[in-house]
């Protein structure tokens, strides 16, 4: 099952906040324009122990090898109680080495990175494949690939003094506060990274990148006579500190959280059964995410066990609905300037007008599957093989506005907040759990109901998308996908769109 | 490389405190592990891995810095050390904050088996051969299994170093062992269903047969085809054992301290009530022998231990580290978890909710129409409210008896009200993890479907 959340929620640890190191490693500007650098001076890697190495990989009737370089400085600070009480900071660092054979993979890591290591753990990646006659030519590193330019900061909060940080998020807790008398408890955290990465592959091509990345988290309880609410929002990407500043995005993040919680105060039991959906524009693209992305990725559908394999080409949405997954739009969570196997990021029409046009591919789904890989092939960390995945995942805007949207519908829901979410690719099935929704009556959104679960059918549910709004939005840059063990930060985007039924699993029948 | 023991500890406290902190932990963890796949009968994938983390956690009277690194040469420690003490002085002094009190540190430790003393890593060939076995199983279980998304088996072992500046010292090693395969179904009409089962143990020995995963996976897969959608409608509800563990994990996650101290939880104020039926007793375990969830101390030194959770429907204890303790006005009860470079938090060791006497056929036979879920899909709890919504998947049960699958409707209630209601409890507890139930049967749930 694979799935996408957006905040780990009060119920999780106290603060989980990550951070850097500034010790020993001081980061050269020039490490940062020339990423490729960076590894060959820090860990003593030269071009022929690379080429060495990927020989060594090769040793075996191998189709193809790389060296996956991470060096990764994280950094994070957390106020409860109106204290900033939780700091942290981590440095991690190593190499992943993969062979791949057809449709085997070899793979094997290490914290430590040097060319010993990285013999050992090529020795174990190439014991997928068979043993060859003839040797593989010799590998020559030498040509860059070029990446885009997403994300070029001038500099990252990690920069920024942690009293500054820490600051805002007290800030926070005082703006949050004087919201609402019944606000009870604030809780808001800031965590920033950097990964520096290089991909040197047995084509002797070398990718790198510098990929900056922060998130700002506000979480407000509030509580009257009738009990307790939690209101959560967000927000953050590849971007500088002064994004927070800009446009008072930190009293926006704020002010929606406690919104939300005290909204939520209100809540009557949601209703049961099929109807009428509205979903707001934003983060409520999440639907797209579970209902269509995780089925369209290149894995699933080489191996034939997507709810969508072998369905290009057919009708699969309304005509109202083009959705696209993007990785190269600016400064966004989502987005790379190189995937994880050092391809360029694309924008790959996945639905255009209703119809279903492409797949998310990395390298080994791409040459299985006889065709280009999309700039989808991602990874957690070192410490994990790439996979297709998703980067920003939307649908483009149609004509109408979400009031004649809303006013539409005579009885249903409208949800415009979401938590988490989770599909079965095998049977199309997939979910999403709304976090603040209310009742449409006589085409107006009315009293708030209780979070409630949707569900639906992949495959089926945007075939009853019968309006899409004017008001495409990307969400604030909160997402993180989950498949098969791996995170990685993601983006969705909706306008808001009509669903002519879906399941609703409030209590109230 | 450097070594990692307890001299290695003891001198990167003696660091922290050359630089001033007045308190601080150090955690060391390194693991191995090797994860053979295989499908469609080939090898698909292997994965070998080794890891070696350390992270400390230093104070400056009552504030505090965590931090962790993989850079275990000395002269790097001492700058890392140095720069975390740093950003501790930057931390808000929090009067709760601290080392739990020394005099409760455990002096020995129990025996709990933890490692597997006559199985290490398992070699790829032999681990590819047991994925293999198990695939073929499922494949071979019944012609409509007609793709896979594969077998993997994996081993794996870590070693676990913890020591304070108040003299605490400890360490452990432990095993784990996994089987999982996923089979899939496909009817005459292409509706395809994937089936997963698993086994997993601390002992090799003590895996459930390659075979036997294999062929109940199949057999999950199986009976999941011509799934269909119901009706919107209130009955009662049957918890496979794997489905009524996930109602105990989001019960403890309401347990336990830092949700309650921040008022995020439904059991706010609830100790000494009654929570759930009399029928339910919930017990955590810490120091089963050889258990998943065993552990001879926990993620801050303190000693692990048993005790019940729930008695008889009555809340008897939160589960504690000692930051949320002092918050509460409680003592630590032994249920710190601890990743390397994080402030301790809180989980449950082993988890279980005591059996009863009814096989679940004699649930089942009780229910006149009914749902029996065996799938739950998302995130749809909610921790401070108890509400609880997720997508639902299992058999329709009809007159007593369990008929043609259901799938495409969700299941919903709020946690307060599903444990009073309570009805019936399995005598079918069987320690697949470390949070188990047996068969559940609640009153009565909203099915929201067509």
């Amino acid at each position: 099952m694979v799935g996408l959340e957006c905040f780990d929620g009060v119920m999780a640890s106290r603060t989980v906040c990550y951070n850097e190191l500034q010790g020993r490693v001081k980061l050269m500007a020039n490490d940062l324009v020339r990423p490729e650098q960076f590894f060959l001076n820090r860990f003593g890697m030269n071009e022929s122990g690379l080429e060495r190495i990927l020989g060594n990989a090769l040793e075996r009737k191998a189709d193809y090898a790389d060296l996956f370089f991470e060096y990764r400085s994280a950094e994070g600070l957390a106020l409860e109680e109106s204290m900033v009480n939780h700091t942290s900071k981590s440095v991690s660092h190593g190499v992943g080495v993969r062979v791949c054979a057809e449709d085997r993979t070899g793979y094997a890591y290490s914290d430590e990175v040097t060319f010993d290591r990285m013999r050992i753990a090529a020795e174990a990646a190439r014991a997928i494949a068979d043993s060859r006659a003839e040797p593989h030519a010799a590998v020559q590193v030498g040509g860059a690939v070029t990446r885009h330019q997403l994300y070029e900061l001038e500099s990252t909060p990690l920069d920024v003094p942690i009293e500054e940080r820490a600051k805002l998020l007290r800030q926070i807790d005082e703006l949050a506060r004087a919201y609402d008398p019944r606000v009870r408890n604030v809780m808001a955290s800031f965590a920033a990274e950097r990964k520096i990465v290089m991909i040197v592959n047995s084509e002797g091509r070398v990718a790198a990148d510098v990929q900056p990345l922060c998130r700002l988290n506000v979480t407000v309880i509030a509580e009257d006579e009738k009990g307790r609410q939690v209101g959560s929002f967000g927000g953050g990407g590849r971007v500088e500190w002064s994004y927070f500043l800009e446009q008072e995005r930190w009293k926006l993040y704020t002010r929606e959280a406690a919104r939300q919680a005290i909204v939520n105060l209100d809540a009557v039991d949601a209703p049961a059964g099929e109807m009428v959906v509205v979903l707001g524009n934003g983060w409520p693209g999440i639907l797209l995410h579970e209902a269509i992305g995780h089925g369209l990725e290149g894995d699933f559908n080489r191996k034939g066990v997507s709810a969508f394999s072998n369905r290009i080409g057919q009708s699969v949405a309304s005509p109202l609905c083009t959705v696209i997954d993007d990785g190269t739009i600016p400064n966004r969570r989502g987005s790379l300037n190189v995937d994880d196997e050092g391809t360029p990021t694309s924008r790959t029409v996945l639905i255009e007008k209703g119809i279903l046009r492409g797949y998310l591919q990395d390298r080994l789904n791409a040459r299985l599957m006889k065709t280009e890989p999309t700039g989808n092939g991602r990874r957690e960390s070192f410490a994990h093989v790439p996979m297709p995945r998703m980067t920003n995942t939307f649908m483009l805007p149609g004509e109408s506005t979400p009031e004649e949207i809303i006013g539409s519908v005579k009885k249903g829901l409208y949800a415009v907040s979401f938590g988490g979410g989770q599909v079965d690719i095998t049977n199309g099935k997939f979910v999403f759990s709304a976090s603040e929704a209310y009742l449409i009556e006589d085409g107006r959104a009315t009293r708030p109901v209780k979070g409630a679960t949707l569900i639906g059918n992949g495959p089926d549910v945007l075939t009853r998308v019968s309006m899409v709004g004017n008001d495409l939005a990307l969400d604030s840059g909160i997402g993180t996908c989950g498949k098969d063990g791996q995170s990685v930060p993601v983006g969705v985007g909706l306008p808001t769109i009509r669903i002519d039924g879906i399941t609703v699993g409030g209590t109230r029948a | 490389m450097a070594q990692v023991d307890a001299a290695l500890a003891e001198w990167v406290l003696g660091v922290a405190r050359r630089n001033g902190a007045t308190a601080a932990e150090v955690l060391c963890v390194s693991a191995e592990s090797l994860a053979a796949g295989v499908r469609l009968g080939e090898v698909e994938k292997l994965k070998s891995s080794r890891e070696r983390r350390l992270g400390i956690r230093v104070f400056m009277g009552q504030s505090s810095a965590n931090a962790s690194t993989a850079e275990l040469e000395r002269d790097g420690l001492e700058d890392f050390v140095a720069h975390t003490v740093g950003l501790a002085r930057l931390t808000a002094a929090d009067p709760s904050a601290g080392l739990p009190d020394a005099t409760l540190h455990p002096r020995s430790f129990p025996e709990l088996e933890l490692a597997d003393n006559d199985q290490g890593i398992v070699d790829a060939d032999t681990a590819l051969a047991i994925a293999r076995r198990a695939e073929r199983a499922a494949l071979s279980a019944d012609p409509r299994i007609k793709n896979s998304e594969g077998a993997e088996f994996d081993s794996g072992r870590y070693r676990v170093m913890f020591a304070n500046s108040q003299g605490f010292a400890g360490e452990y090693e432990g095993t784990s062992f996994h089987i999982g395969v996923a089979p899939i179904a496909q009817s005459d009409n292409g509706a395809m269903q994937q089936g997963y089962w698993y086994t997993a143990n601390r002992h090799f020995a003590k895996l459930e047969d390659a075979e036997a995963v294999g062929a109940m996976a199949a057999k999950r897969a199986l009976r999941r085809l011509g799934s269909r959608k119901i009706k919107t409608t209130r009955v009662p509800i049957v918890f496979d054992p794997d489905m009524a563990a996930g109602l105990l994990r989001a019960l403890a996650g309401a347990a336990s301290g830092p949700s309650l101290y921040k008022g995020a939880s439904f059991l706010v104020g609830k100790l000494g009530e009654r929570i759930a039926s009399p029928l339910v007793t919930i017990r955590d375990d810490g120091i089963m022998v050889g258990a998943m969830g065993s552990k001879p101390f926990d993620g801050e030194g303190l000693a692990t231990n048993r005790k019940s959770l729930v008695e008889q429907g009555v809340l008897k204890t939160y589960l504690l580290d000692s930051y949320s303790a002092r918050k509460l006005k409680l003592q630590p009860t032994g249920n710190a978890a601890r990743s390397v470079g994080d402030s301790p938090t809180v989980s449950p060791t082993n988890l279980y909710l005591e059996p009863g006497s009814h096989s679940p056929q004699e649930i089942i036979a009780t229910v006149r129409q009914g749902l029996y879920v065996t799938e739950l899909i998302g995130f749809g709890v909610n921790g401070v409210t108890g509400d609880y919504s997720r997508g639902a998947g299992g058999l329709w049960i009809e007159n007593g008896e369990l008929t043609y699958p259901v799938q495409e409707v969700t299941i919903a209630g709020n946690l307060k009200e599903m444990f009073q209601s309570i009805e019936m409890i399995g005598n079918d507890l069987l320690w697949r993890s470390s949070v188990v139930s047996p068969t559940l049967k609640i009153a009565e749930m909203m099915i929201a479907g067509a």
